[in-house]
């Protein structure tokens, strides 16, 4: 099959214009077709990525299953996987179907609702597969459609402001980002993504209104990828629009944000700002690193304070991808390892939590914590399951949250010892944010009178809850499955950034004899 | 001298069919004829387009070079024409429903448009003006075509008043230059306004020229007129104003810069930034507060035409381009935009507040998910074909020079997406009312704005090979 990649990406999209054709009416029958058709939509777009990693040589370093069309202005519809996309590529398809299981209990605009999700995993695969700058823009860009979308119609009471508040502030990180690769394109001629890994953007310093740049080009190209990843990521300060719009989306929403969405500016640190601007990462890597670590502390402390599940989640969301950029920044084999790790396993965690969340909030419609206590006595199997995950958050050993955050804390030690002394004791913090919302929410006696009916997780719960289980404990005693596929990929890239850095050290130190 | 008629046939035929139309509705049932006629005019319309896009070929000039047909004023006078034919169109029905379908309806919108295309082909300053007031006075008229609404006249007056007044700044301006230059002859101009060699008189006459211009395209600090004319004119009308004459004016305005002052880019880029930078700013600022769906439109077509300026000030065939493939999304999105504002009506009667479209969505899914589409486009998100033109004009001005022009192109179109999503807003997220909008039964309001939104999505694929069309057009005008 050589169009692999895009029929994996259009199946969600074609089974949305199906839906929207086809599928007339409001009526019982209608909504559960659109849901059926939903959930086999993306359970047959799981089933087909996995033959994207059948396929996948993970001894190569270069893009595979590569895919190449002439398209408007020059540009190229361009497609492939290398080490470091295709697991985000499995972690989406992985992910939606549970997603689409966890909102069967929607019952308003089934059908639009379940058009806006398809047409989201269409984009988010997209974002993990171009190989085009501009292709990868519009993948990146259009998800925030449905995703206003998502929120502001099916959101809780404030959603007009958080989807509002979401869409600006994603979309003011992004068109620096456009201006920077209409720069790119202007420099290098193509948008080829591969073809920009190995052309070398100027480095040499320049002063720009009266600021000297080090870095000059490079370091300007990567403040305006920064802008739009940092806001995506999300990284401190530019993180406030997250707890917003998690707090407002509906649970399903939440866990594509978190478990996908997030991810999106990770793979854009890894694809763009450290490969094709070494210089201007190298520049700005400690600032990065420090931004990481007060991330990692001042919002774990945050978290310590939310009186509402789902922003406790959502702060602590912040701090685990302050990990990841962490890793990132580090630049070093482990530490990119690690980065991806935590991104991969906290999709699979973070999505768990705020399923946990929905599934009280289906029953009591309320998120905060003081609402609930003593669930232990009615539901014992989600106090366990809970349990399993509030303790994958905080990183136990035996968990996939464990590897991820060793490996990027053993990686900033060897690059700066205080930014891992600082960030981690956000690792304590995290835990006692975790396990004080734990006791509060189903430790203790059942006393509150609207409580003592609650039911416990039935089986459609259960089974969408099963394979997260699974993962996190497979990736927790057997992170190889993981690091072996981006293993080759990412050594490829560090020797690389490395190399850049090395030839650009070289020419400065030729020019200053 | 048949060979100079030759080269302006298109021009002579649309101007005897306005004028037999013209004999043929006095001496008929005067405005019982107004629908056949204004689907003849279209025709009409669409056929000269088809003549002129298909068989059109190389440079030819007339008149001893005061008028050109080149590649660039063919593609121009194809999207004017196709545009002008979908306007009318659009509005009949309308038109109809309100007692406004008199026979001289369509027969003034053919006599602007046959101004219009003298515009885009002009090539000296007298033709230019020549083109510029057939429009114009034409403008006037349909704009106070309610004669008995004080907000219709009250828009006709303003608009007149406003444009005779830039008609004699330009006019000014075109004496200045021909007593600098020595002559009114584009091609004669620009031998003597050369870079660094502009003498002050020259420049004067440049500016003020400008002025004229961006009064037409509707650029700040020359909008003014722009929102009260667009709101007071019967909305058909508004639809019109909207599309074709922004395409001639443009037209005109790349046409007068790279022929007359090619030479002197730089004399001009800096002006033509500046006011794009204005123009998009105030476009998007302005919007915001708007509560009426055709003012907002108005600074909406303000804050277009900064971007659509932007090409141009890049001062290269890639910014023609740029702005070429620009006005031809902006006029598409536009007649979709417009067909849906069309559809609007409660109880019989139009409406244009954005708020009665509270909860639209539930009541009319599909075509509330069409305008979400044509809304998404207009404020410039990926993937719809809006984002490319906006694409186009950045990466134009980047690749001039005009790296700070983009970037505030770039955080103006964030402010823009505000004023957008609001109508998403009430369109998806609002509270049901008791009384919606009526449920609009024109298939031909459908048609249209199913057929825009379907562009802003397919077109993405190939542009629908507008591309090389625009490519070969600002190669024609920028050598």
């Amino acid at each position: 099959m050589d169009n692999l990649l895009s029929i994996v990406t259009f199946i969600p999209a074609v089974a949305a214009l199906i839906m929207a054709v086809f599928l007339r009416g409001d009526d019982e029958a209608a909504r559960k077709n659109a849901k059926w058709i939903a959930l086999f939509a993306t359970s047959a777009t799981f089933f087909v990525s996995l033959f994207i990693l059948a396929g996948f040589d993970r001894n190569n370093t270069d893009f595979q299953m590569v895919e190449d069309a002439t398209w408007l202005m020059g540009l190229q519809y361009k497609m492939g996987v290398d080490g470091i996309s295709i697991l985000f590529v499995l972690l989406a398809t992985f992910m939606m179907p549970l997603v689409i299981a966890a909102s069967w209990n929607v019952e308003t605009r089934v059908k639009e609702y379940m058009i806006a999700f398809l047409m989201l995993e269409t984009l988010m695969l997209g974002v993990f597969m171009a190989l085009d700058l501009v292709l990868f823009y519009v993948f990146f860009e259009a998800g925030l459609i449905p995703m206003f979308l998502i929120i502001g119609i099916w959101g809780g009471a404030n959603r007009i402001y958080a989807s509002f508040k979401f869409f600006l502030y994603t979309f003011l990180g992004s068109v620096l980002m456009l201006i920077a690769m209409v720069a790119m394109f202007a420099d290098a001629g193509t948008t080829d993504i591969a073809k920009l890994l190995v052309h070398e953007f100027s480095y040499g310093s320049f002063d720009l209104l009266g600021i000297h740049i080090v870095g000059g080009m490079q370091t300007l190209m990567f403040l305006a990828f920064f802008a739009s990843f940092a806001v995506k990521m999300p990284m401190w300060p530019v993180h406030t629009w997250l707890p917003d719009a998690h707090v407002q989306a509906p649970t399903a929403g939440s866990i594509v944000l978190a478990a996908i969405l997030l991810k999106m500016g990770g793979y854009g640190f890894l694809r763009f700002s450290l490969p094709m601007f070494p210089v201007g990462s190298d520049v700005l890597a400690p600032t990065v690193l420090w931004m990481s670590a007060i991330a990692i502390v001042y919002t774990s402390l945050v978290a310590l304070v939310q009186q509402d599940m789902k922003k406790l989640i959502a702060y602590s969301s912040v701090a685990h991808m302050g990990f990841v950029t962490m890793g990132i920044f580090a630049a070093n084999q482990q530490g990119i390892d690690g980065a991806i790790f935590q991104m991969i396993s906290h999709g699979f965690i973070s999505g768990a939590l705020f399923l946990c969340v929905g599934v009280i909030y289906d029953r009591m419609h309320t998120r905060e914590i003081d609402a609930y206590g003593g669930l232990v006595n009615r539901m014992p199997a989600y106090a366990m399951i809970f349990m399993f995950f509030t303790m994958a958050n905080v990183g136990l050993p035996g968990t996939s949250g464990f590897v991820g955050e060793f490996l990027t804390l053993v990686a900033v030690f060897k690059v700066n010892t205080w930014v891992a002394a600082v960030a981690t004791s956000g690792v304590v913090f995290s835990a006692a944010y975790a396990l004080w919302l734990y006791r509060r929410v189903v430790m203790g006696d059942l006393i509150k009178e609207s409580l003592k009916s609650i039911t416990d997780m039935g089986t459609r719960e259960r089974v969408i809850f099963a394979p997260l289980v699974v993962m996190t404990i497979l990736l927790g005693v057997y992170p190889a499955l993981v690091l072996d596929i981006i293993g080759p990929s990412v050594t490829a890239l560090v020797t690389n950034y490395e190399t850049a850095l090395a030839a650009a050290d070289a020419v400065s130190q030729a020019a200053s004899q | 001298m048949s060979a100079d008629l030759n080269i302006i046939l298109p021009e002579i035929l649309l101007a005897l069919f306005a004028i037999f139309a013209l004999l043929g509705g006095v001496y008929t049932g005067k405005d019982g004829v107004a629908s056949t006629l204004v689907w003849l005019t279209s025709a009409a319309m669409v056929a000269l387009a088809a003549w002129i896009g298909l068989t059109g070929t190389g440079t030819n000039v007339a008149f001893n070079g005061m008028f050109s047909d080149d590649g660039f004023s063919r593609f121009a006078k194809v999207v004017i024409l196709l545009s002008t034919a979908a306007v009318l169109i659009m509005g009949e029905g309308y038109m109809n429903k309100r007692g406004l379908l008199r026979f001289e309806y369509p027969i003034l919108v053919a006599l602007s448009v046959v101004g219009m295309m003298m515009m885009v082909s002009a090539s000296d300053l007298m033709a230019l003006y020549m083109g510029l007031e057939l429009q114009s006075l034409a403008l006037y008229v349909v704009a106070s075509l309610r004669r008995d609404s004080a907000r219709s006249t009250e828009a006709g007056l303003k608009y007149f008043v406003l444009g005779a007044l830039s008609s004699g700044i330009l006019l000014y301006g075109a004496s200045l230059i021909y007593g600098y230059a020595g002559t009114t002859l584009f091609s004669g101009i620009i031998q003597t306004a050369v870079h660094g060699d502009v003498s002050v008189g020259l420049l004067f006459g440049l500016i003020f020229v400008i002025s004229g211009m961006a009064f037409k395209v509707s650029a700040v600090p020359f909008h003014m007129w722009t929102p009260d004319v667009y709101e007071g004119a019967p909305t058909p009308i508004t639809a019109f104003f909207a599309t074709a004459p922004k395409v001639a004016a443009m037209g005109l305005f790349a046409r007068v810069m790279h022929d007359a002052f090619g030479n002197a880019i730089p004399d001009w880029q800096q002006v033509i930034a500046l006011i794009s930078l204005l123009s998009m700013f105030l476009g998007a600022v302005a919007a915001i507060g708007q509560t009426n769906i055709k003012r907002l439109m108005a600074y909406s077509s303000i804050a277009h035409m900064g971007y659509a300026l932007m090409g141009l000030a890049a001062g290269t065939a890639l910014g023609v381009e740029a702005m070429l493939v620009y006005m031809t999304i902006y006029v598409t999105m536009n007649i979709g935009t417009f067909a849906f504002i069309l559809s609007m009506e409660k109880g019989g009667q139009p409406v244009t507040d954005i708020a009665s479209l509270n909860m639209y969505a539930k009541a009319q899914p599909g075509r509330a998910f069409a305008m979400l589409i044509l809304l998404f486009s207009l404020a410039g998100v990926p993937p719809m074909l809006g984002f490319f033109g906006k694409l186009y004009v950045l990466r134009a001005a980047y690749d001039a020079g005009l790296a700070w022009l983009a970037i505030a192109g770039v955080i103006a179109s964030v402010i823009g997406a505000f004023y957008y999503l609001r109508i998403v807003f009430f369109m998806y997220f609002g509270e049901e009312q008791a009384e919606g909008l009526d449920a609009s039964k024109s298939t031909i309001l459908w048609g249209f704005l199913m057929a825009s939104a379907g562009i802003m999505v397919f077109g993405i694929i190939n542009m629908f090979g507008v591309e090389p069309a625009a490519t070969a057009a600002a190669a024609a005008l920028v050598n």
